[in-house]
């Protein structure tokens, strides 16, 4: 299975939830919390559902809460994908 | 005792243009917009004209995080929020909070989003359905996203009746404005253009399938053969009018100073249906004779016998030929939920500008239709108060009479 | 503007556990919770398999073959409970003036039910975008558009007036029974049909609910799965029915020397303007319509004798909740037995509202507090009476019924004994 990049997470981020007009996804932010991106709640449950349909990855609801920043989320996928 | 309710802002997404003067200089030119619907592959449906509103577009107009969460409808009346808030010249920021309220009116919710979920869900699995669609489907989801936007915290309200819940969203309105509120967001839009969303409209049986868009929707007409829907709607501004004036409004559209909603009887029972009653009452309410109204937009079912129905009421109220009647709707198809709130924005254009608009594509009036069709031009003519009429599939009916801000009557307060 | 006083005479319920006001009653002072696994569909593939669901037969019920067909389920659950509501109010159909009757329906997905149904005949299961509409049913644009249920419930009783449905997800019912209040209060009406009904246990609506982890994944222990105030509580439970009502102009029923359960002395709703799902915890805008509604029936916060939840078990609601309580009745909200029925009945959406209203209005008649079912270890933020497992027998005045729902309504309904005077 490929590995998930900061590109594919940010296209998949819009997807999920849009842009905000005054936050520049493309800019520097793999460590700037979804909090910080203003996710809401759903904004981060649509993108975990996004997740596990478009790439196989089961993110269990105790999991999704803790993945608080784009790193986190590349790191869990990828580690899982490579045990896959 | 409250002041009358009167309307300050319009904002208005339609077929016929964005924002309330492309649309009323469309409309007083007469210019169709009902075309081949083009939202999807529509070659294939028994009905395939429609009132689209092409221009509108989400991106850049809708904040960017709202658009994947909510439906097309939403979308189109968020926008129109905007414009009649501007058009208001109202800071929501800087009203009380629970001074605002948001009663809105639905017909079919989110059309397209909900397809698109359920196709989801039955082709590939429930995993698939994402988590928007628990806010974007059900009826209630402009009214909550429009609260949220401007920190609107009043009584917020979605009723549905159909094409007559527009006139219905403004009564309660009223009703919120007379419990202590100042202002209100009410109207409504519709976007009910996907297959499924058309398949069951289709399935009413009163929709036109004739395939040319200037032959489609022909109220009153011998030729009638059904109804095109459309697309859009508007959203209004209503507010005390002690408030308004309070806070400096620069324009007052006209006042809210009638209102009565009924329903017909179910066929069997033999009992004549209720449209007339709610004309009447409505009238009544705003203390006017039947003599004092100058325009009648009419519902115009656009099938020859709700046609006839609706022609006897007012010929039975106003008179043979007593009061011209119109039906711009002729240009943009019915809108549902969105369609009397457009008629009403429409309404108070003509009131502010002296001139009633047309309606198209009637070529041969039923001869005994004792009705003052305004058609095809323009008519010039002192409104000093309309009277807005609007049925709701299965027997809704309402009405509402507008009544020009410099007018002396006094109807409207209560 | 003088208003009227409102009256409650008659009531029809369909609530899971039981069809009719008399087996519902049964159900929540037994404490007995009708939740199972979900029968009505394969619910296999989903992460919340189940719901208290109404066992209901239309046959029996007595709606004619050709109404079932042309009726959803919300439908049906809505004329069942009219029929009920307008015997037992002693109402003779002879005695409704029918442009003086009224109907304000609730319902938050309307026919979501048959609309699923027919989309998948029509898209061959969802097979593409376009689907072929020469499969669509005759009845297919009434479940399109909800106001048909409104339009049921004015033809079961003959009402000629105003007719409209309300939709405020999950407050619709207490903002429909508010609503048509309002009519009689103002004078647009002398009677009205008021309730709401919903039927959303189908695959659609128990995938969304899913999708944002709203319902209670207690899969293996359907009985004890909604827990409003539990420390272990992890979502609501979906449920289905209706409640209709017969509310009358108070002198109007005293003249017909009427029954009369309750009055519907105070009604509000406000907007949360914050999320479409998420509560603020210190619940301001509740707290906010309680006053008003309180405001309203010219009653003091000491008043209030019940407090009739809405106690849905997620996380976030029951904590927002108590707080509301807390903020607009301040101590005396610990005096206050409070109870949610949705431990017993699940949560029916936009119907549930209004099956409150009927607990409430029997609260008064019976002079009993429903329980909370299945409240074994309180949250340690949730410290009120939530009257656990046992339904407690009091003479109840004053109940106050609340509800809060996607979209950020917030609605309070204020119901009083009937002659209740205040200064």
């Amino acid at each position: 299975m490929k590995e998930l990049t900061l590109d594919d997470l940010r296209s998949l981020m819009r997807l999920s939830a849009g842009e905000d007009e005054s936050i520049d996804l493309d800019g520097d932010i793999i460590d700037t919390t979804f909090k910080d991106l203003a996710y809401d709640s759903l904004a981060v449950l649509e993108m975990a559902s996004r997740l596990e349909r478009d790439w196989g990855v089961i993110v269990p609801d105790e999991v999704a809460a803790t993945l608080e920043t784009p790193r986190a989320v590349l790191d869990y996928v990828n580690e899982r994908a490579a045990v896959n | 005792m409250t002041t009358a309710p009167v309307i300050t802002g319009i904002g208005v997404i339609a077929p016929t243009g964005l924002g309330a003067e492309a649309h009323w200089s469309a409309t007083l030119s007469g210019t169709r917009a009902i075309d081949t619907i083009r939202r999807f592959e529509s070659g294939y449906y028994p009905v395939r004209v429609a009132g689209e509103a092409r221009n509108f577009v989400a991106t850049g107009n809708v904040p960017g995080r709202l658009i994947p969460q909510t439906d097309h409808w939403t979308h189109m009346a968020l926008v129109a929020t905007d414009m009649a808030l501007a058009d208001a010249g109202v800071d929501p920021s800087a009203l009380p909070e629970y001074e605002m309220g948001v009663v809105t009116a639905s017909s079919a919710g989110g059309v397209e989003f909900g397809q698109r979920e359920i196709q989801e869900l039955w082709s590939k699995g429930p995993r698939h359905v994402g988590a928007y669609q628990s806010i974007a489907w059900f009826y209630a989801a402009t009214t909550g996203q429009i609260s949220i936007r401007y920190g609107m915290r009043g009584p917020c309200g979605v009723v549905v009746a159909e094409q007559a819940g527009a006139l219905e969203s403004l009564a309660q309105a009223r009703r919120v404005l007379e419990d202590g509120a100042r202002l209100v967001v009410s109207g409504g839009t519709e976007a009910p253009f996907s297959p499924y969303g058309l398949t069951c409209q289709i399935s009413n049986g009163l929709m036109s399938t004739q395939g040319d868009p200037a032959l489609a929707y022909r109220p009153f007409d011998t030729g009638a053969n059904g109804y095109v829907a459309g697309e859009g709607g508007a959203i209004l501004i209503v507010e005390d009018a002690a408030s308004a004036r309070a806070r400096g409004a620069e324009k007052v559209y006209g006042v809210i100073a009638g209102h009565a909603a009924t329903f017909d009887p179910a066929p069997a029972t033999g009992r004549p249906p209720a449209l007339r009653r709610a004309v009447e009452l409505a009238l009544a309410e705003a203390g006017l004779a039947p003599g004092d109204v100058d325009v009648v937009f009419a519902d115009a079912a656009g099938t020859p016998e709700l046609d006839r129905a609706e022609a006897e009421v007012i010929a039975a109220v106003f008179g043979a030929h007593g009061v011209p009647v119109t039906a711009p709707k002729t240009m943009t198809g019915r809108l549902y939920a969105g369609g009397p709130s457009l008629d009403v924005a429409t309404a108070l254009l003509a009131m502010r500008d002296s001139v009633l608009p047309p309606t198209v594509g009637v070529a041969e009036l039923v001869p005994d239709y004792e009705i003052d069709l305004v058609r095809d031009e323009p008519r010039p003519c002192r409104v000093r108060s309309a009277l807005i009429i609007a049925r709701g599939y299965g027997g809704f009916n309402a009405a509402l009479v507008l009544r020009a801000p410099n007018s002396t009557a006094t109807g409207g307060d209560r | 503007m003088n208003r009227r006083r409102v009256a409650l005479t008659g009531i029809g319920v369909v609530a899971p556990g039981g069809t009719g006001r008399k087996a519902f009653w049964e159900l929540l002072t037994a404490g007995r919770t009708a939740t199972r696994t979900i029968s009505m569909f394969d619910a296999g593939a989903f992460r919340s398999r189940i719901a208290a669901e109404c066992d209901f037969d239309p046959a029996v019920e007595g709606l004619s073959a050709r109404e079932i067909r042309r009726m959803d389920r919300a439908a049906q659950f809505a004329v069942v409970s009219t029929r009920e509501a307008l015997a037992d109010s002693g109402l003779d159909p002879s005695d409704l003036e029918p442009m003086r009757t009224g109907v304000t329906l609730g319902s938050a997905v309307g026919c979501t039910m048959s609309l699923e149904e027919e989309y998948v005949v029509v898209s061959d299961s969802g097979r593409g975008w376009l689907v072929d509409s020469s499969y669509g049913v005759p009845h297919l644009y009434g479940h399109l558009v909800p106001s048909s249920l409104a339009a049921e419930v004015a033809w079961a009783s003959g009402a000629e007036g105003q007719v409209t449905l309300i939709s405020t997800g999950c407050t619709s019912g207490l903002d429909a029974v508010g609503y048509g209040a309002r009519l009689i209060a103002e004078g647009s009406a002398d009677v009205v049909l008021a309730g709401a009904t919903d039927a959303p246990i189908s695959p659609i609506t128990v995938a969304c609910f899913d999708a944002i982890k709203a319902t209670s994944p207690r899969n293996d222990d359907p009985a004890h799965a909604s827990r409003p105030f539990d420390r272990e509580r992890n979502g609501f439970v979906l449920g289905e029915g209706a409640a209709v009502f017969v509310l009358e102009d108070l002198e109007r029923a005293r003249r017909r020397e009427a029954h009369v359960y309750c009055e519907i002395a105070g009604y509000a709703t406000r907007g949360n303007a914050y999320h479409m799902t998420g509560l603020k915890p210190d619940g301001r805008e509740m707290a906010e319509a309680i006053r008003v509604a309180l405001d309203q029936a010219r009653l003091n916060p000491d008043a209030v004798g019940y407090i009739n939840a809405h106690g849905s078990g997620t996380k976030q609601n029951d904590r927002h909740e108590t707080a509301a309580f807390k903020r607009s009745l301040g101590e005396h909200a610990y005096r206050t037995p409070v109870s949610s029925i949705k431990s017993m009945v699940g949560h029916s959406l936009g119907a549930i509202g209004a099956i409150e209203v009927a607990a409430s209005a029997l609260a008064i008649e019976h002079g009993t507090v429903p329980p909370t079912a299945n409240l074994e270890t309180p949250d340690p933020e949730c410290d009120l009476d939530y009257v656990p497992h046992v339904a407690r027998e009091q003479p109840v005045d004053v109940v106050l019924s609340v509800g809060s729902g996607f979209g950020g309504f917030q609605t309070a309904m204020v119901l009083t004994a009937p002659g209740l005077e205040v200064a």
